[in-house]
């Protein structure tokens, strides 16, 4: 049983090839990571997966269904969470306005319910949710990101660098609230980091990409022990 | 205070006065290179038909030159702080300089005010110029020219808050709005001459017209983004009133179309002597005739129209759609992937905006009884967009104060005649100068939380 498939999909920009041919898998109440270099191309996948841009070949299907052509707030609908890399809360909008915007798909009356959620895991966002996005730190604002993300009630959670720009200290709490998320609500969580030990140690299995293309997967732990994810991610590191 | 103190040691005095007699030579150069098209020759009609003449206005030109000279000197003085002698300048000055200074000035320091207040004070602001509004026609002090002052302030209101949806809030340059205007007016006078209808009737169409037509435009264009959007929406204003102009048969071209109904009070016309067998308005309430009943009930349907225009933007900003609309100007991106589909979202506003300058559309026409595609050229646009970004792009509050001091310092200094627009120049330079985001950039949250239960 699958949750999320994704078979032989080539994705473009223009006449580059972002994505030549990735198979991946990730099965309900998983962490599953993906790690790379710079540029391999794993925004890309998580930016297909949303359809936008769109995979010129290949199938993604969610739940059951084929979602390869959807648009992408139809994908959205269906209860993908996508917390983009770069974090994108809405500057100007305070906290509880950016957590609203997160529960557009769902349901208003659930609001009230997982506003209360989403505070219990990031209490910080409880004390600042009359500021605005823009003036939190950048830790309260990736922590609004997925906070927002999860507003939607999503049975896929796609997280992209969430440790870009933090303090390790940051890091560890980011990477603790996802297993949390994951062990308390068993949410599927797909994470995109270039911070592989953390994640690798936090996800049940991994994928490493290499220019477009998976090179390799195996458990977390798999990864973890094996030389050449070593020496390409985690020499001179943790 | 003293004139030796504020000298700057790298300008001392006598180098100093040289400095700026130089540059103000240089600056009257410019000023006559200028002022020799602009207003050194003057086509005047000659006789009865036989021809154009070109009249020489030289004494205008030395006067604009001088004005410069001597405004460059004063300039500059000022700015190495001789105040002392800007004091004196000021008293010999006959005083309009100063009129305009403290017109202008007055906004963008009530702006600040306002800005830095409590919710509750702007609250507060709002009520007392919604009650100042609603007893305007009854302050002993406004006659008929007023009363019209207030019908156009309000106009300017209205289209101010239709396009504050498309500019303020989804943050799409609209510089063709007033073609939704134009859609507008001539729906309503084509409707009520050949079908007969009345103004309340044609209302609620020609919204949905002009809501049509922004559907059709914005449909190819809001992919487009910024400076595109601003070009193609320019063109299209151009293009619907060219459109106006060519289309003989049925816009009646340049001539425009005259004779368009007057609104009548539920039925009731206005007018002197009504025709056989219908009672007028000031028959019905045995009242004298006066043609400023009119009038003021214009200003109140214009006001009903901008306060309808109003309630509803703050009543949806707080539904998902205006919240969407406020999201996509702040980030796209993030919106698309918290499942809102941007080309619909940005349609609605689109056409929510065009709707409202229809309905301005078809109170201008019925106000005017005359419309023709030179009421809606380009600078109209122009003024609502100016009133918007000038009242802080959003603020419902900041564009009714923009309105007032654009149109209403316009109109202060009329007799100035075509010098007017100085002053309209001059508001907005000051507004820029003193408050770059506009007089209002304060946005209010759309949401708290219910204070009962918890407190954070
Ligand atoms: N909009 C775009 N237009 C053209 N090329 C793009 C675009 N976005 C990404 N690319 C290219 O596609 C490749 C993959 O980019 P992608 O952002 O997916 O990398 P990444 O693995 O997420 O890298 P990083 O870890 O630095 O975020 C890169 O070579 C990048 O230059
Ligand atoms: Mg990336």
């Amino acid at each position: 049983m699958t949750l999320l498939s994704i078979s032989g999909v080539h994705t473009f920009y223009g006449r580059i090839e972002a994505l030549r041919g990735v198979d991946l898998e990730i099965r309900p109440g998983e962490i599953v990571t993906l790690i790379g270099a710079n540029g391999a191309g794993k925004s890309t996948l998580l930016m297909t997966v949303c359809g936008h841009p769109r995979a010129a070949k290949g199938s993604i299907r969610f739940d059951g269904g084929d979602i390869t052509r959807l648009p992408t707030h139809a994908i959205i609908r269906r209860g993908i969470a996508h917390a983009p890399e770069g974090r994108r809360i809405f500057p100007r909008m305070t906290v509880l306005e950016n957590l609203q915007m997160g529960a557009t798909t769902g349901a208003p009356q659930q609001f009230d319910d997982d506003l209360a959620r989403v505070f219990v895991i990031f209490p910080i966002l409880q004390q600042r949710k009359d500021q605005r996005g823009g003036t939190l730190s950048g830790g309260e604002q990736q922590m609004l990101a997925i906070g927002r993300a999860l507003m939607a009630r999503p049975r896929l959670l796609l997280l992209d660098e969430p440790s870009l720009g933090l303090a390790p200290l940051v890091v560890k709490q980011i990477f603790s609230v996802i297993r949390e998320i994951n062990e308390r609500q068993s949410m599927t969580v797909f994470l995109v980091e270039q911070n592989a030990y953390h994640a690798l140690k936090l996800a049940h299995r991994g994928y490493v990409m290499v220019n477009g293309r998976i090179t390799l997967h195996g458990t977390g732990a798999e990864l973890l022990a094996n030389s050449d994810v070593r020496a390409a991610y985690l020499e001179g590191g943790q | 205070m003293a004139a030796e103190t504020a000298d700057t040691p790298q300008h001392p005095p006598q180098d100093g006065i040289a400095a700026i007699l130089k540059d103000a030579g240089i600056a009257a150069l410019i000023s006559l290179a200028l002022a020799l098209p602009l207003f050194g020759f003057r086509i005047v009609g000659f006789g009865s038909g036989r021809g154009l003449a070109l009249e020489e206005r030289w004494d205008w030109v030395v006067t604009a030159v001088l004005a410069v000279f001597a405004g460059r000197i004063a300039l500059n003085l000022w700015l190495r702080r001789f105040r002392a002698v800007l004091a004196i300048g000021g008293r010999v000055g006959d005083g309009v300089g100063d009129k305009i200074g403290q017109a202008v000035a007055a906004a963008p320091r009530l702006g600040r005010i306002l800005q830095a207040a409590k919710p509750a004070f702007r609250i507060a602001v709002a009520g007392a110029l919604l009650a100042v509004a609603l007893a305007w026609p009854a302050f002993p002090f406004v006659d008929r020219y007023l009363l019209d002052l207030g019908v156009i302030v309000l106009t300017y209101v209205m289209l101010g808050w239709g396009l504050n949806i498309v500019v303020g809030l989804a943050g799409l340059l609209d510089l063709g709005y007033v073609a939704f205007y134009a859609v507008g007016a001539y729906s309503y006078a084509l409707l009520a001459l050949h079908f007969d209808l009345g103004f309340w009737e044609c209302l609620p169409l020609a919204g949905a017209f002009a809501a049509f037509f922004g559907i059709v435009l914005g449909f190819p264009v809001l992919r487009l983004r910024g400076d595109y959007l601003a070009i193609v929406t320019l063109g299209f204003g151009e293009i619907i009133r060219i459109i106006l102009i060519n289309w003989y048969p049925v816009t009646n071209g340049p001539n425009g179309i005259s004779g368009i109904p007057r609104p009548s009070f539920f039925g009731l016309p206005f007018a002197a002597d009504p025709p056989e067998g219908t009672v007028a308005f000031h028959q019905f309430f045995g009242l004298e005739y006066a043609s400023t009943q009119r009038i003021a009930f214009l200003y109140y349907v214009i006001l009903a129209l901008a306060l309808v225009t109003n309630l509803f933007t703050l009543r949806i900003r707080r539904l998902p759609v205006g919240r969407a609309w406020e999201a996509l100007r702040e980030d796209e991106i993030a919106c698309r992937s918290l499942g809102i589909n941007p080309r619909n979202t940005k349609l609605t506003a689109f056409a929510i905006g065009a709707m409202f300058a229809g309905f301005g559309g078809s109170f201008f026409a019925t106000r005017q009884g005359f419309i023709s595609p030179e009421s809606f050229s380009f600078i109209e646009s122009a003024i609502i967009l100016a009133i918007v970004v000038l009242g802080g792009m959003g603020s419902q509050l900041g564009v009714v104060l923009a309105a007032v001091l654009l149109i209403g310092v316009t109109e202060f200094f009329r007799e100035l005649e075509q010098f007017r627009m100085l002053a309209f120049g001059a508001g907005m330079v000051a507004i820029m100068v003193w408050r770059p985001r506009g007089l209002l950039a304060h946005r209010d949250p759309t949401i708290r939380l219910h204070a009962r239960g918890e407190k954070a």
